[in-house]
């Protein structure tokens, strides 16, 4: 009797494996659903909050609607057309065709293609807030002086021009930059090398802000700057662990990496301001956590954690040189860092990538030169240089086009009002 | 009637107070302001960008008083608000022709 209810147990759990559809792994699963609510967090309040910390109080509702808007305009454009061109079947290596248009075709089943063990729309929801996230990060270098209804056509504008393909390139089935050989485990070149170009570009084509360099422009609370670095390192988490696209011993190495990573960039920040001006800053020792948490993004799943000591120690001291030297030195108005911290973060970390990646962390990855082979920094390189030119060339022709056709700049007058009032009639402190 | 204004460093203004309570000084008002005068102001460095701020932070008191119990009041704010070191403020002794009590019209001294 007993023989046959235990037969009758392993019928009962076999169907019930047969009827979990195709593989899907409830712990991968459920792990990267938390994950993609740990990267929108990233953006909305992480990102929003760290920036309007630093601007001054006319633009804090300004600088937060941002943030929440991009949230809103990505994530529709993701599921009508975004997702599809990044991770729609191949054309030419450089772009997805439209067979994903509205998620056609995107349901519970995974798609073997990217990840195996979680349903496919779990796939798509967690790339979308990385869709989200990469136009939220540039508006720190056009920060308190871009109309705001210029600011929604560039975000769809860009998403789809340049977000889109680049996303394909790197990690689409059949992108160029993925066959090539390029590594990139959670984004450093696809959202932050593309985001920095483009803040540089931004910087570029829209100029100084009123005053800059002449008046005193100091952040008008920056309580509300750490908080947002809270959140993003908290977030962060989701950005790089998740990026494993399962629970496991991956997820854990990503995890490690990235929380070692920025906490010794947070710590070499400080110790150069330190030595540099006199005194440890807070706003300095939570720009180099986010430049840590930059750096190791396209290392986090192929470097081991005395690597990422390195790459994160460095990468304080590195944008603490491209912001507080390189920065007044050329005289552009990055406002909030995005191309300094951001573009350059990102640069380094994809060339640590090339330096530190070890096939013994990751056997899908690639050895780097320390590991005997200096292919892959090459490749890195250029897929670096590929990311960035490509993202600087088309932010330029869609602010110069978008400039001609609606005006990218509050007037003179409106940009000492502040943008909360004469863009949104609202202001964020009522004394 | 005098309205003594005083300008003083911020974190004095409790003992300010307290020392105007026991004169009976019965109002006052009390402002957050900025400034400077010999102190000048500091220096704040952002990721490296150095700024001068020139007005620091003040509280400003504001006390209306009888010409007899001014030089008292003087006395007891210049007892508290002091430190010793630069930046400890300053006082000014402005007339007031009269004053008046909302509430129930009472004019001059007795308003206040």
């Amino acid at each position: 009797m007993s023989k046959l209810f235990s037969a009758f147990l392993i019928c009962l759990s076999l169907a019930t494996d047969a009827l979990a559809d195709g593989g899907v792994d409830t712990g991968d699963t459920a792990w990267v659903l938390v994950s993609t609510a740990l990267v929108l967090l990233m953006t909305a309040p992480g990102l929003a909050l760290f920036y309007s910390g630093m601007v001054r109080r006319k633009n804090v509702l300004g600088t937060l609607m941002q943030s929440f808007a991009v949230l809103c305009v990505v994530s529709i454009q993701w599921v009508l057309i975004g997702y599809s061109l990044a991770f729609g079947p191949d054309r030419l290596g450089l772009i997805g065709g439209f067979e994903f248009f509205g998620l056609n075709g995107v349901g519970q089943e995974p798609n073997p293609d990217y990840a195996a063990t979680i349903p496919h729309q779990a796939f798509m929801l967690f790339q979308m807030m990385f869709a989200v996230i990469t136009p939220a990060l540039i508006a720190g270098a056009f920060a308190e002086r871009m109309k705001f209804s210029a600011f929604l056509i560039f975000t769809l504008l860009w998403t789809t021009l340049v977000y889109d393909p680049v996303a394909h390139w790197v990690w689409g089935v059949g992108g160029w930059l993925r066959d090539f050989g390029a590594i990139d485990f959670a984004g450093g070149a696809v959202v932050h090398i593309s985001s920095g170009a483009a803040a540089l570009a931004a910087a570029l084509v829209l100029g100084r802000r009123k005053g800059y360099m002449t008046e005193i422009m100091p952040p008008h609370n920056l309580p509300l700057t750490v908080i947002g670095a809270g959140l993003l390192w908290f977030g962060w988490f989701g950005f790089n662990a998740g990026s494993a696209l399962g629970a496991n011993g991956l997820a854990a190495t990503a995890f490690l990496t990235t929380n070692t990573a920025t906490a010794g960039a947070g710590l070499s920040w400080m110790a150069v301001e330190w030595l540099h001006r006199g005194k440890p800053t807070l706003l300095g020792l939570a720009s180099g956590i986010v430049a840590g948490l930059v750096a190791i993004t396209p290392a986090a799943g192929f470097v081991g954690p005395a690597s990422s000591l390195l790459i994160g120690l460095a990468a304080g001291a590195i944008c603490y040189v491209s912001v507080a030297i390189v920065k007044p030195l050329f005289g552009y108005d990055d406002s909030l860092d995005a191309f300094g911290i951001h573009g350059v973060g990102g640069i380094w970390g994809a060339v640590a990538t090339g330096f530190f990646a070890s096939t013994a962390i990751n056997a899908a990855g690639a050895p780097g030169l320390f590991s005997g082979s200096g292919a892959l920094l090459g490749k890195q390189l250029l897929a670096i240089g590929a990311c960035f030119l490509y993202s600087f060339t088309i932010t330029m022709v869609i602010l110069k086009g978008l400039d001609m056709v609606m005006g990218l700049r509050v007037g003179k007058d409106e940009e000492m009002q502040g943008l909360d009032i004469t863009q949104h009639s609202e202001s964020g402190y009522s004394l | 009637m005098k309205k003594v204004e005083a300008i003083i460093k911020p974190f004095k203004l409790d003992e300010v107070k307290k020392a105007l309570g026991e004169l009976n000084i019965e109002g006052m008002t009390v402002t957050e302001v900025k400034g400077f005068g010999r102190q000048k102001g500091h220096s704040e460095v952002y990721r490296g960008a150095e700024y001068m701020v020139d007005f620091l932070p003040k509280v400003k008191i504001e006390v209306v008083t009888s010409d007899e119990m001014t030089p008292k009041v003087v006395a007891a704010i210049t007892g508290a608000a002091k430190t010793g070191k630069i930046g400890d403020g300053k006082i000014f002794i402005i007339p007031v022709d009269d004053g008046v009590r909302i509430r129930t019209s009472e004019r001059g001294i007795d308003a206040l």
